[in-house]
């Protein structure tokens, strides 16, 4: 069973990743993207890691993935430029290299585990509890500096993304309406004691509750 | 199913990540790339952390999450950035810091 879910997870997750690369629309790269992801969690949990392929689900094909494909319907698909005719061809030669090194470096190991089926775990491995427990014992300082990474990383695509262009013509108006005297008591805790102390004039000259539009009237009177 | 298999699956999923940063020149699909490489690098580590039997493994996965958000954050605020000053959309356009 292991066996079988391993093939289609993993032939999915290669599948989806040759369609991120070869896929001419921005788009449809970001599905590719969606697509490779769930079978990579799918594999996740193959290999008992079931926090990680629940943040894998939820941050990744979630929330990384609408953030894409929100700046890809911002930016619009574009034209693609085809490459290069060097890394055209070169790229394709170097990633070949790479993996034959890769498969080289794994076949030729002599790491006994990798032939096996994995150590024995305790019970419970890869729960939220037990990862959540190391996180906040042995693994602290890791947590903390994601977290400050985080932060450094919000501030910064704010300051990447901001307009700096400086004032339009719109903001010329607003400026010039902004800075015009305003008259007195415009916004302040007096003015609106003051509405309610007409208010309450009119209440009792007319003798029951006034609607709100007459609050106008009185206050023009 | 014997873990090697795990890590051929990683190790083709960053060759394909590679080739992708190589070939494209649209600064989106070169950061979806780039994800897939790190995924590629998680899927060996969360093997490893299966192999030895510890957590360590999958702790250092999260890890990696969380700097492949930073990335995609900052990465995404530039392509904002680029798409504002109306300049082409093409990695090979933004050489103003060559040497």
């Amino acid at each position: 069973m292991s066996e079988v879910l391993f093939f289609i997870a993993s032939i999915s997750a290669i599948i989806g990743a040759i369609g991120v690369v070869t896929l001419r629309n921005p788009l449809y790269a970001v599905l590719a993207l969606v697509c490779h992801l769930v079978a990579l969690a799918a594999l996740f949990l193959l290999l008992r890691a079931e926090f990680v392929a629940a943040a894998q689900v939820v941050v990744y094909a979630g929330a990384v993935m609408v953030l894409y494909v929100f700046v890809v319907a911002y930016v619009g698909g574009g034209d693609e430029v085809a490459a290069g005719s060097t890394l055209r061809i070169l790229g394709p030669l170097f990633a070949i290299a790479v993996a034959i090194e890769l498969f080289i470096a794994m076949l030729g190991t002599a790491l006994k585990g990798i032939n096996g089926q994995g150590a024995h775990y305790k019970l419970g491995f890869g729960t939220p509890e037990h990862i959540g427990k190391l996180f906040l014992t042995d693994y602290l300082l890791p947590f903390e500096v994601a977290s400050l990474l985080l932060l450094v990383a919000a501030i910064g695509a704010v300051v990447l993304a901001r307009r700096r262009r400086g004032l339009g013509d719109d903001d010329f108006e607003l400026a010039r309406l902004l800075s015009t005297p305003r008259p007195a008591y415009t916004g302040t805790i007096a003015e609106g004691v003051g509405v309610r102390k007409v208010l309450e004039q009119l209440e009792q000259a007319h003798g029951g509750a006034m609607e709100l539009t007459a609050e106008r009237e009185g206050e023009e009177k | 199913m014997t873990l090697g298999w795990y890590l051929a699956v990683s190790a083709l999923i960053f060759c394909i990540g590679a080739g992708g940063v190589l070939v494209r020149r649209n600064p989106l699909v070169v950061l979806l790339c780039l994800e897939l490489m790190l995924n590629g690098a998680n899927l060996a580590l969360v093997t490893f952390a299966r192999m030895h039997g510890g957590e360590a493994g999958q702790i250092f996965a999260l890890i990696v999450l969380v700097v492949a958000a930073c990335e995609v954050t900052v990465g995404l605020g530039l392509v904002v950035a680029i798409s504002r000053r109306n300049l082409p959309i093409d990695v090979d356009g933004m050489h103003e810091l060559n040497g």
